[in-house]
């Protein structure tokens, strides 16, 4: 379902990706690995549409069709959303509001009317008893004095009611203990579904032990050097990343 | 003719008619009325080289014959409509004009005095007079003085002592659409008892083709202890000019807590006054104030900081559109000696277009050393992280943008305890945004859950 093909990305005059192919097909789980400013974090925010990010080589194709030629909101409409690793901040925009709007966006985009209020009602505290969050969260404004655990159980919720094609999820597992950990793989794994992919981007392995990948591709300097299955990770856990760096080196 | 002469004409009239229905008034009432006029004679209306007028236009008003309504007719089913829908006591007047029968007074608790300022200066005049006029003189500005000149109707509210009110009071003045416009001056007089607690709302709101003027004065005393929440809800028709000031005093441990939510009225001017006259006397100034098409609001606030250990809050949020004109000018004074002083103000502007327009200043004049003070003001647009992250969730670019101004006006009205109000201006904000919006619908789940 997603087709990234050598794909180069320059972020203020400097080349992050230099090169980066990747194909993920409905119903796997990738988990995307690599050291500190490899460039993890900006695959994602480019498939993703944020400013600041050129692409000056390769394609990015989702179902076929070109997302670098999509509208930000497009691009999630058609079902590819991303998780933050740093959710914003937005002061006084009810989360309500927000899993409201994104739905009926999507449904709008399908075709579809939008949403009753009763069966969204439904939908909503279903998925936030799910995430173990309260009610009055809905109330409150999106991510504002929310810790990181609770910033990251919300990105999955959003995932939940909004249900996308291909779910890309930022560093999910960073600033969360262990309590926070499982609820969030809890999430991720209830998501997964032999129609939808999914896209983990960590730096450690620690949510690899909760949500078992498919697939792990490791990206040194800008570039996959290596993927394998969930066993890479346990040997990335165990080796650390400095043997790649040498091999890629190399 | 010249424009003040016009006005003093109809004073005029308006003075032979009443001495031909009524017979003389009680001479202190005559005495200040032609107080007031001499006043407004000397001074005329204000224009914009006068730095309190700098920034508001009033040749508008100035230049307009206004005649004086007689009657308070008003459909019922219209009345209805406009009326904000909650359990209240209730005086409505149509053009400034009293209405007995839209009026809802029949349940006042114990303790409480609320009536129509006619029927309180015909039931002991000398019990008004004595605090009329006390904070609100003729010297205040032209309008004052005029409003002076011409007072016979509005609302007197007394609370005993002790006197905890349930219900919120509403002061509801509705605006007729006329072939002549006409002018109003109501005189609003609250004296609340010490440890009294109650809820004022003044609410302006009319038929959408009127364009008339109103030039209130309201005057607030606030005895030791007493709490007061005043809501000033601006929803008069786009055509509308109102100008308005509110002076409150508050003794020791009082407590004012002013909503002045500005949606209406094509050419507005507030003037909110608060003198601390008590130890631990504190006021929030609580304002937000929508702009669109033409419209021009202007706010003026002052907090006397005239007693040590005293507090002021501001926060003014004003959202501007099409070619809207917003003024804001809040004042700080902390007199000589009077220590221990917190006085916070905010006032931040949101521009939705490139002529829309803002003038802002903020002012502290300190002459005490012991004090915390701090005054910020900005006026920008949205944050474009934000509108990122709502389009990341498929929410497209003109909604995230709507949602977001949405969110800016929520900031003052999460703190609105009144929720029949908040949610009519938020919805009434999400329906003023360009209608590619479409917000209102989810305004209304949100209110629904929070029902449910």
């Amino acid at each position: 379902m997603l087709e990234v093909k050598d794909l180069h990305v320059t972020v203020e005059g400097s080349e992050i990706l230099k090169g980066l192919s990747l194909t993920i097909k409905a119903g796997e789980v990738h988990a995307l690995m690599g050291p500190n400013g490899a460039g993890k974090s900006t695959l994602s925010a480019v498939i993703a549409g944020k400013e600041g990010y050129e692409v000056t080589q390769g394609s990015i194709t989702f179902e076929g069709k070109d997302v670098l030629e999509m509208e930000i909101e497009e691009r999630a409409q058609a079902g590819l959303l991303l998780g933050f690793q740093y959710p914003v901040e937005i002061p006084g925009v009810k989360n309500i509001y927000l899993l409201k709007a994104a739905l009926n966006a999507q449904r709008a985009a399908r075709g579809e009317a939008e949403i009753a209020a009763p069966e969204f009602l439904k939908l909503i505290k279903d998925q936030l008893a799910f995430m173990k969050m309260d009610g009055s969260f809905l109330q409150r404004a999106v991510n504002q004095g929310f810790s990181g655990g609770e910033k990251k159980r919300n990105e999955i919720l959003q995932m939940l009611v909004l249900q996308p094609k291909l779910a890309m999820l930022d560093e999910i597992d960073s600033g969360l203990d262990i309590d926070a950990m499982r609820v969030v793989a809890e999430g991720i794994n209830s998501l997964r579904s032999a129609d939808r992919g999914i896209l983990l981007v960590t730096h450690y392995q620690r949510l690899l032990d909760f949500v078992v990948p498919d697939k792990v591709h490791v990206l040194v300097d800008g570039r996959i050097v290596k993927s394998g299955d969930a066993q890479l990770a346990h040997e990335l856990e165990a080796r650390g990343y400095d043997w790649l760096l040498e091999e890629s080196a190399a | 003719m010249s424009d003040v002469q016009r006005f003093l004409d109809r004073l005029t009239e308006r003075n032979a008619q009443r001495a031909a229905s009524q017979g003389p008034e009680p001479t202190w009432i005559a005495a200040r009325r032609q107080a007031g006029a001499a006043r407004f004679e000397a001074l005329g209306f204000p224009n914009r080289r006068v730095e309190a007028w700098k920034y508001t236009d009033v040749r508008a008003i100035a230049s307009a014959d206004f005649r004086l309504a007689t009657d308070a007719e008003f459909s019922p089913a219209t009345a209805a409509a406009l009326t904000l829908p909650v359990a209240a006591h209730r005086l409505t007047f149509v053009d400034g004009v009293f209405s007995a029968s839209l009026s809802q007074l029949d349940d006042l608790p114990q303790g409480v005095q609320l009536m129509p300022l006619s029927q309180a200066l015909e039931d002991n005049h000398e019990a008004v007079g004595g605090p009329l006029g006390r904070l609100t003189g003729v010297e205040f500005s032209p309008f004052s003085a005029l409003n002076t000149a011409f007072m016979e109707e509005g609302a007197v509210l007394r609370l005993a002592a002790g006197t905890v009110v349930e219900k919120p009071i509403i002061l509801q003045f509705l605006s007729r659409a006329h072939d002549a416009a006409v002018m109003s001056h109501p005189r609003i007089l609250v004296e609340a008892g010490s440890r009294s607690e109650a809820t004022l709302i003044e609410h302006h709101i009319g038929e959408d083709a009127a364009a008339n003027f109103t030039n209130l004065v309201e005057e607030i005393m606030l005895d030791r202890g007493a709490i007061l929440t005043h809501y000033k809800l601006q929803e008069a028709p786009l055509s509308d000019m109102h100008v308005a000031s509110i002076h409150v005093e508050q003794g020791r441990d009082s407590r004012f807590t002013s909503f002045n939510l500005n949606l209406g009225g094509g050419l507005v001017r507030n003037d909110l006054v608060t003198e601390l006259n008590g130890q631990g006397a504190e006021a929030n100034f609580n304002g937000l104030f929508y702009g669109q098409g033409r419209q021009h609001v202007d706010n003026h606030t002052l907090a006397n900081h005239n007693a040590p250990r005293t507090f002021s809050n501001e926060n003014y949020k004003g959202i501007l559109d099409d070619r809207a004109h917003g003024v804001f000018n809040g004042k700080v004074v902390v007199k000589r000696d009077s220590q221990q002083i917190e006085g916070f103000q905010s006032n931040a502007n949101l521009l939705l277009s490139d002529r829309a327009h803002i003038d802002t200043k903020p002012e502290l004049e300190i002459y005490a050393d012991d004090v915390k003070c701090s005054h910020g003001t900005t006026t920008g647009q949205l944050d474009e992280e934000a509108v990122f992250a709502l389009r990341t969730r498929g929410i497209d670019e003109q909604t995230a943008r709507g949602l977001l101004t949405l969110a800016f006006a929520g900031e003052v009205l999460e703190q609105v305890t009144l929720d029949a109000v908040s949610e009519r201006v938020e919805l009434a904000v999400a329906g003023k945004l360009p209608e590619r919006f479409n917000l209102a619908g989810l305004v209304e789940t949100a209110v629904a859950l929070g029902e449910g």
